[in-house]
């Protein structure tokens, strides 16, 4: 009983699956089979998407918030990584521009520095709780992948739902044509009439 | 994520799809498919695939059911079983 | 009454499927769970965590979509094409005589409903405006290619069923879609041609950095994954109008629903 309560959406799934596969073989108006192959068509998407979503978790769409704190939070960085080490690391492996704003005005660069200093000082004071934690924080400059959506399959079920369109499209006109040739879209009507010796 | 509201979700989906293949007059059978469509949108949207959900309500609730009625105006309204 | 055999058949078949579907259930994580292999795996951290550096869009899935996976929507594409045309090859036929006496009936006794034509002649410009915004708005919100397409589609469908489908066959001709879906496909495939022409890989954005003016390789991403939109949206558009117009009629573009 605890698996099933557990695991009832799985169950869900399957059996409406099992529903569309059902009507596929044993119906016997073909409109009825398409609609059956879309039922089994959607329940397998369904099943993708469902193995994507997590407890809690939001839409996979950055906000404002997170794009750009991001960008500053890695300026930032980088600034503390000046002040941090005195710039004789840097030298070595930073590029020429860097170099050349060193050796042109160090004072300049200085004040520039005291100045993002005092700006990440002002900036970081409200959000000085949410450098702390970094885990799953909406605020912190780090994303949590756990606090977003699965994204892959959303993007595979695009597809398929598009695809699946695009099927029922064609497999409506195979029906249409049926029609105009043999008057009925009653399996048993278009086996009557095509004759009972068809296979040699 | 709401729980209960995928339960019923769920219920009402497998309703829906049983009365889609019970129903002999093919308009209302196409019609209950796009309230199948619809609701699996919804169930979408609550697990937080707002794209997937969005081209279901275009395209499955709104396109298919279309040409599914146009094809069954071209052929037969009523099924046999 | 007879149970026919191929119920019973059916039946069978469904049980046996199903059973071994719902045998493999027990492996299942549970639903919603975050450290399930599918959502801790590598690949789906890697594109939450690197979208917005590699390519600056916040809808990760229009990120996915039209970028990391190009390929796969590029042929998608293709495949909405090829099933416009088969619908076509299948179904599509000259006018015959009873259903151009229909049509003439038809045009003689006008089916338009004054109500409907005056609602739908204010409703269908916002409509399409609401569609393009769909498609341009795609890297910031849910949408994007497909989701305009399908709605711009729509509109023109909504047009057919109010205005019957000759006078929107006077707007948005057979030859006219067919030429557009093209469109579509060739702006998604010419992308691709001119990132391999200018050096990279086929369908690497970030090369396009060298013809697009002011943009570094990043927003090059960006801007290519937009135009790519473009393209899908074009041939989604004239291939669900195309459906709709060859089913509602019988392959004739005549009368119709």
């Amino acid at each position: 009983m605890d698996a099933f309560l557990e695991n009832f959406n799985y169950i869900v799934y399957v059996v409406l699956m099992m529903i569309g596969l059902y009507a596929m073989i044993s119906k016997n108006n073909l409109i009825k089979k398409l609609v059956g192959m879309t039922i089994f068509q959607s329940a397998i998407i369904l099943f993708y998407v469902s193995i994507g979503a997590k407890e809690g978790a939001a839409i996979p769409i950055l906000d404002h918030h997170q794009m750009h704190v991001a960008a500053a939070h890695d300026d930032h960085a980088d600034t503390h990584k000046d002040k941090a080490d005195t710039h004789e690391g840097e030298h070595a492996d930073t590029k020429i521009h860097k170099a050349d704003k060193h050796a042109a005005g160090a004072h300049s660069n200085h004040t520039s520095a005291e100045h993002a200093s005092t700006h990440t000082d002002k900036l970081e004071a409200p959000h000085a709780g949410e450098h702390g934690d970094h885990d799953g924080h909406h605020g912190s400059s780090e994303i949590n992948p756990a606090k977003f959506s699965n994204p892959i399959p959303h993007v595979l079920m695009l597809t398929a739902i598009v695809v699946g369109v695009s099927t029922l499209g064609v497999a409506l006109s195979i029906v249409q044509r049926v029609h105009q040739g043999y008057g009925s879209i009653e399996e048993d009507d278009i086996l009557n009439q095509i004759g009972p010796n068809t296979d040699g | 994520m709401i729980l209960t509201f995928d339960t019923v979700a769920l219920i009402l989906l497998v309703i829906t799809a049983i009365m889609a293949l019970k129903i002999r007059d093919l308009l209302g059978a196409s019609v209950v498919l796009g309230i199948y469509g619809f609701l699996m949108c919804l169930l979408w949207a609550d697990m937080g695939a707002v794209d997937v959900a969005f081209t279901e309500a275009a395209v499955g609730a709104g396109v298919s059911t279309v040409i599914l009625i146009a094809t069954v105006y071209q052929t037969t309204r009523h099924s046999k079983d | 009454m007879r149970v026919k055999p191929i119920k019973v058949f059916a039946l069978l078949a469904v049980i046996c499927v199903g059973s071994l579907l719902l045998s493999a259930m027990g492996d299942f994580p549970a639903f919603g769970d975050p450290n399930s292999p599918a959502n801790a795996g590598q690949l789906a951290t890697h594109y939450i965590t690197q979208v917005r550096v590699e390519t600056k869009v916040p809808n990760i899935v229009t990120a996915v979509l039209a970028d990391y996976r190009g390929f796969d929507t590029m042929f998608e594409t293709v495949v909405i094409l090829v099933a416009g045309l088969a619908i076509l090859a299948i179904l599509r036929r000259p006018a015959c005589e009873s259903s151009r006496r229909f049509a003439e009936i038809a045009a003689m006794k006008s089916h338009v409903d004054l109500i409907q034509v005056t609602t739908c002649r204010l409703l269908i410009p916002v409509i399409q405006l609401f569609a393009l915004y769909v498609i341009a708005h795609g890297h910031h919100s849910p949408g994007g290619g497909f989701q305009g397409g399908v709605i711009l589609g729509a509109s023109f469908i909504l047009m057919a069923l109010v205005n019957g489908l000759r006078a929107t066959l006077l707007r948005f001709s057979e030859k006219k879609a067919l030429f557009l879906s093209a469109v579509g496909v060739i702006i998604f495939a010419g992308t691709g041609l001119i990132c391999m022409l200018l050096g990279g890989n086929f369908l690497d954005y970030e090369v396009l950095h060298q013809i697009l003016p002011y943009t570094d390789p990043v927003m090059a991403r960006s801007h290519a994954m937009l135009i790519v939109e473009i393209g899908v949206a074009f041939t989604v558009m004239s291939i669900m109008f195309l459906i709709y117009a060859v089913l509602s009629s019988g392959g004739e573009m005549e009368g119709g629903l």
